[in-house]
Formats: C-alpha cells, structure tokens, sequence
C-alpha cells in the first residue's frame, strides 16, 4: 500500500486545464522529484494534494483513506507536510515560535489551558519547546530562536520553514523549490540537510525543484510536467536522456 | 560627536540607576506617596495656597488657574515623586532581597505585587468621588481596550462591532441585576434578596459577557468565510442594528434607557474583573493556541498547512473578545449606574480604536498604556473644553507618524520578568 497515492487527478481553472491525468505513487522513505519548466503546473499539483484547491476530478489517498475535500489543516494533521515556494513565514514570530505552531493540531490542554494557564499546560509547552530546539539544532539554527524571522538572512529562513514542516511530525513532506535563490554553499548545506532528515525520520519526500543537479543527485524516481501532463517519469539516468524531456527544457531546434 | 557621547554615557547611567530597582520597591514607594497624601494632603495645599488636594496630579488645576502652577508642580514633586525616587532607590537592596525571595513562589508574589498595586489604587482614590469614578472608567477601558487588541491587534481583522457588544452585556448585565436584586416600577419586585447581590453581581457579569460572546457569534459565522474587508462592514452594520434594536425594545425603556442599578461595581470589584481580564487574556496570546492568531494573522494559508484550524481560532479570538466587552459593559453600566443606547454608538468606538492604536497593537502593555493615558488625558484636560478635542486626536497623528504601529506594539507581557528581583551591578 503505498503512502500518498493519486489517481488520474486532473484539475481546471475555468476553461484552462492546468493538471491533465496526474498518477503518483509514494512509498514511505522514498524521495521523489517533480521537474517541469515555469508555469507546467508544479506548484499547482502541490496545491491540490495539500487542499488548498480542489481537484476537479481524481483521487487522492493518504495512508488508504481519502483526503479529497478535507481542509488544509486537516490533510496537514493527517501527516502531509509542506514548505512553500515564496518562503510563507510569519513576520511578526520567532523562529522558535514558528517551529512551536506547527505542534497546534496536537495540543491537548485545550482553552482552559490556554485561559487560565494550567500546570499541564505549562507541561505541554515545555515538551513542544524541547522539541523545538532539538529540531533548531539539527538545522544549526538553534542560536537564531529568539529572532523575529524577518531578521534573518534567507538562507536561515529556509531552514526555518524546514524546521516548521518537521515539528508537525509528517509522514511525507512536500518541497517547493527549497533551493530557490540559495547560493552553491546554502544549497550544499540544504541538499545535506534533506538527505538527513530523510534518514532520521524515515519520511517520504517529493521536491519540486528547477536546479536539475540536485534532483537528480537526491531522487530516486522523477516525473517531468509540461503544460499539466507527465510526459516522462524514471529514474534520474532515463530523464537526463529522454529526448522529450531535452525538448521540454531546452527547446525542438537546438535537439535537432 | 563628544557632546553626544556624554549624553551617552549620562543616558545609560540614569538607566542604570533605575535598572537595579526592584517593581517591588516601585510599588511600596506609590504606597508611601499617596499615604503621605492621606496624611499631609489637606496641609500641604494650606501651605501652597492650593484650592484643595489635585485631583489628578494637579493638570486640571493648572489648566484652570495658569498662577497655581508652580505650587501645583511642588505639590506633585513633594507627595508624589520625590518620596517615590527616594524610597526606590534607598531600599532597593533589601527589596531586591525580599523580591528574591517572594520570588522562589512566583504566584504568591505575584498577587502579592497586585495586592499591594491595588492598596495604593485604593488610598489613592479615597481622596475624593471623582477620583473613584475617574480610576473605575479607566479599568473599564482598559479591558474594553484589551479585548479590542485581541481582535485587531493579535488577530489582526479590523472589527467595528465593540460598542455593540458592550451594549449587549451592559443591557444583559443591567437588565439581570434590576430583576434580580431592585424593586422597581420598571421590573417588579427583586427575586433575591439584596444581601446576595454583591456575591451574584460576577454572575451577572459573566451573563452579560456570554450575551455579547453570543452575539460574536452572529457576525463570525457569514464573516470567517473568508479575509478581507467583509468582518469590518459587518461588524459596522451590527454595532447600529445593536444600537436601533435596544432603541426600539420598550420593555428595555427605549432611548430614555435603564437606570437605578445597584452600586455593585465597587473600586475593588473592578479592580478584580481588570485584573482576570489581563490575565486570561495575557495567557491566551502567550500560548500556541494563541499565537495561533498571529500565525493566522501574518499568512493564512501557511498557518493552514501547519496544521492551524484557521477558523476555529478565529471565532475562539472573537467571541472571546467580545466576552470582555460584555463584561466591560456591564461594569460601565453599574458604575455609571444608568446606560442608554446612544453611549453605544459610533464616538465610542472612535475611543476605543484609539486607545487601541495609540497604546500599540498586539500589545497587553499597549493596551493598559492607550487606555489608561488616553483617559487620564480625556479628564486632565476638560478645562479646556473644545480644545480637548483638537489637543488628542494631534496626539494621535503624531503617534501615528513616528509609531505606525503605536506606542508599545508588539511587546509580550511577561509578569515573571517584571516582578524578578532585578542584577545589581558591582
């Protein structure tokens, strides 16, 4: 059984149809990419799995039960975690406050706690501190804590929204571009920091990236997208030689 | 350039001065000013040729009789900054001690501070009439002005609706205690006997706070549905329908209004729903249920893919909010002891807006700074009459230039930092 399945998931904005018969199988700990040139529908196939829009056809299950017409917060708490292409950080919270948040669907003491302050309360939010640090460390952010986010240069705010994803414990976490704008010394940094997290949590990955270098060294499997539809999947090897894909990015006349 | 650096140095030394004095020493000093008050107050102003004691640390007597201002001022510096200065800082080393040790249990001396806060309140306000009415209003302001930072400042969605809900639980408030406790014309005999009133009075309260919480209710439902400027018409519309509807309810006594509820909001009665209301709502906004606001504030969507119920902490915020409102609005109703709809309308909400953004959003300091400094402001300068009205609204653009966001905004409350003993250098 695998962990994120989608079947023939095809989605319209109006009359334009932006994702065409999308299939996709995960299997827990795998890592999968998604390559495409600008405007195929990427972050679009994103925003469908993780219920911000509807598809209008297909779908979707996750850990065998369906999450198609769930909300957001829900399928989030049901293990799909996510960072965003345009870094969507809260610019008025810390960075430890923003890793705390993401624990908000596992608080237990409820409104009285959060009223009135009660020892297990107080209890709770020193183990999602604990936490939280624990995970600042593992991205070698921990001293930032205290900082509002908009104070940090952008490759720690990465990492920030890095953090944030895996303080919600998912089972697959989703990545838009998590390179996009870093330099080659960031961008080593993060490519180590996915490969560790894949081993320390054993969760599934499926990256969205422009920087063919590193899905093809991260990936197991790659789909490519052109105008909403997979025109090649395989593993890095058969994409870099596919011809189709070679036209997709670079153009018919310079293949011929 | 050396000029500024002495200025510098003068600066941190000043600071340094104060930073070693404990709030407990603070607090025990405003105790011995306006105990000094009580005692000295009437033969001071012989000596200074005073009318009497000054009200309100002498501007209205300044601002009547321009001649009286040098002895107003002495008066102030003599009661109370001087004994205040003196004390602090003379007795910061045992204070610092005893404040280290309170605070080994810091809940005990936490209400040990407020306990104390509230005596010098107290004396303070025995003085005369209009200094018990002026201080209640205040604190009244103040929980009206916190529960509005929870929704524009925290939450940051522009509501309009708080009059509404203060008329909700003053009317609420005002109609449960004239049927239970008053034997009226109006609404018959009392239920209860009067002696169990005072008791019942927070009872009363939490009715008129659930009645506005309910009708947050009303207006979150359409208005959560999505962002934008939808909560802010809605909640505009439902402060008039409020304000017509109680208008039009004869049995509420229309516009002519309620009147003769019991003085059940004593000083130290308001004193106590102020200080349950910074405290709850302290607590909201410093747990991640409560950041949740900000979160929800700052970007929706990603709040929503980290697994924040958007919504729901939404309408929590709002009716929790609006709760405070209601009971800010039963509060101001028995202690003005009569209440009409027309309090409630749109000049009320001019107030409360600005206390709320003069003071800083998302900010309980904020909150009890706007409130309280704007209201002493409004009583302090009623000699000049009309223009009262173009000295504070320049205040605020002022602010408004130099601190978009207000005096104080986002400042986390922390009691435990305030009421730590504080480092003396060596």
């Amino acid at each position: 059984m695998a962990l994120l399945r989608i079947e023939n998931m095809t989605h319209y904005f109006g009359g334009l149809r932006a994702v065409h018969n999308y299939n996709l199988d995960i299997e827990p700990g795998q890592v999968r990419g998604l390559i495409g040139p600008n405007g195929a529908g990427k972050t679009t196939i994103f925003n469908l799995i993780t219920g911000i829009y509807q598809p209008s056809k297909g779908k979707i299950t996750l850990g065998g039960s369906g999450i198609v017409g769930l909300h957001p917060h829900q399928i989030a708490s049901a293990g799909l975690g996510r960072t965003f292409q345009d870094l969507r950080l809260w610019r008025h919270m810390t960075v430890l406050e923003h890793v705390k948040m993401a624990r908000y669907s596992k608080i237990t003491y409820g409104l009285i706690g959060a009223f009135f302050g009660t020892p297990k309360r107080r209890r709770e939010e020193a183990e999602i501190e604990e936490r939280a640090y624990h995970l600042l460390g593992m991205m070698g952010i921990a001293h930032l804590a205290d900082q509002v986010v908009v104070n940090l240069p952008y490759g720690a705010q990465r990492k920030v929204e890095m953090a944030r994803a895996l303080s919600m414990e998912p089972k697959i976490l989703f990545l838009d571009e998590p390179t996009a704008g870093m330099n080659p010394e960031e961008l080593r940094q993060m490519m180590e920091i996915i490969r560790q997290v894949r081993d320390a949590f054993g969760l599934a990955i499926f990256l969205i990236e422009h920087r063919l270098k590193m899905v093809m060294e991260l990936c197991e499997r790659i789909q490519t997208l052109v105008f909403g539809e997979v025109i090649a999947e395989g593993t890095p090897e058969e994409i870099q030689n596919n011809p189709k894909v070679i036209e997709a990015y670079l153009g018919k006349e310079i293949v011929e | 350039m050396e000029v500024k650096n002495a200025n510098l140095t003068k600066n941190s030394k000043l600071r340094g001065f104060f930073s070693q004095i404990p709030l407990l020493a603070w607090i025990i000093g405003g105790l011995i000013a306006v105990w000094l008050e009580h005692l000295a107050g009437d033969r001071l102003t012989d000596i200074l040729m005073l009318p009497k004691i000054p009200v309100l640390f002498g501007f209205v007597t300044m601002l009547k009789k321009p001649l009286l201002i040098p002895s107003s001022v002495i008066y102030v510096l003599l009661i109370y900054l001087l004994p205040v200065f003196i004390f602090a800082r003379l007795t910061r080393s045992p204070l610092n001690k005893l404040a280290a040790a309170l605070f080994k249990v810091p809940w005990l001396s936490a209400v040990i501070h407020i306990v104390l806060f509230y005596a010098i309140l107290h004396i303070w306000a025995d003085i005369s009439a209009y200094r018990v009415l002026t201080l209640r209003l205040t604190l009244v302001a103040v929980i009206l002005t916190l529960s509005l930072n929870l929704i524009n400042g925290y939450m940051g969605e522009f509501s309009c609706s708080h009059p509404g809900f203060m008329a909700l639980g003053a009317y609420m408030a005002s109609v449960l205690s004239l049927v239970l406790f008053v034997s009226d014309r109006h609404f018959g005999e009392a239920v209860l006997p009067a002696i169990s009133g005072p008791f019942l009075f927070h009872l009363v309260l939490i009715g008129g706070g659930i009645a506005a919480a309910l009708g947050a209710l009303v207006i979150a439902v359409p208005s959560f549905r999505t962002r934008g400027d939808y909560l802010a018409i809605i909640s505009l519309a439902f402060m008039f329908i409020v304000k017509s509807m109680i208008e039009n309810m004869e049995f509420l006594r229309g516009p002519r209004g309620l009147s003769g509820q019991p003085d059940y909001a004593t000083l130290p009665v308001v004193f106590t729903w102020t200080v349950l209301c910074v405290w709850t709502i302290n607590n909201f906004v410093r747990s991640t249920l409560g950041k949740a606001l900000n979160a929800v504030r700052d970007d929706e969507m990603a709040a929503d893919a980290m697994t924040v119920n958007t919504r729901q902490t939404k309408m929590v915020a709002f009716m929790f909010g609006a709760f405070w409102a209601g009971v800010a609005g039963g509060l101001f109703a028995h202690v003005l002891r009569y209440v009409n709809p027309g309090t409630f309308s749109i000049q009320k909400l001019a107030e409360v807006l600005a206390m709320v953004y003069f003071g800083g959003l998302n900010s309980v300091y904020g909150s009890i700074v706007g409130a309280v400094s704007l209201s002493l402001l409004g009583e302090a300068l009623r000699p000049l009459e009309i223009f009262k009205w173009i000295i504070i609204p320049l205040l605020l653009i002022l602010v408004m230039i130099y601190r978009p966001t207000g005096l104080i905004a986002f400042k986390e409350f922390n009691v435990r930092n305030l009421i730590r003993p504080k480092q003396e250098p060596e």
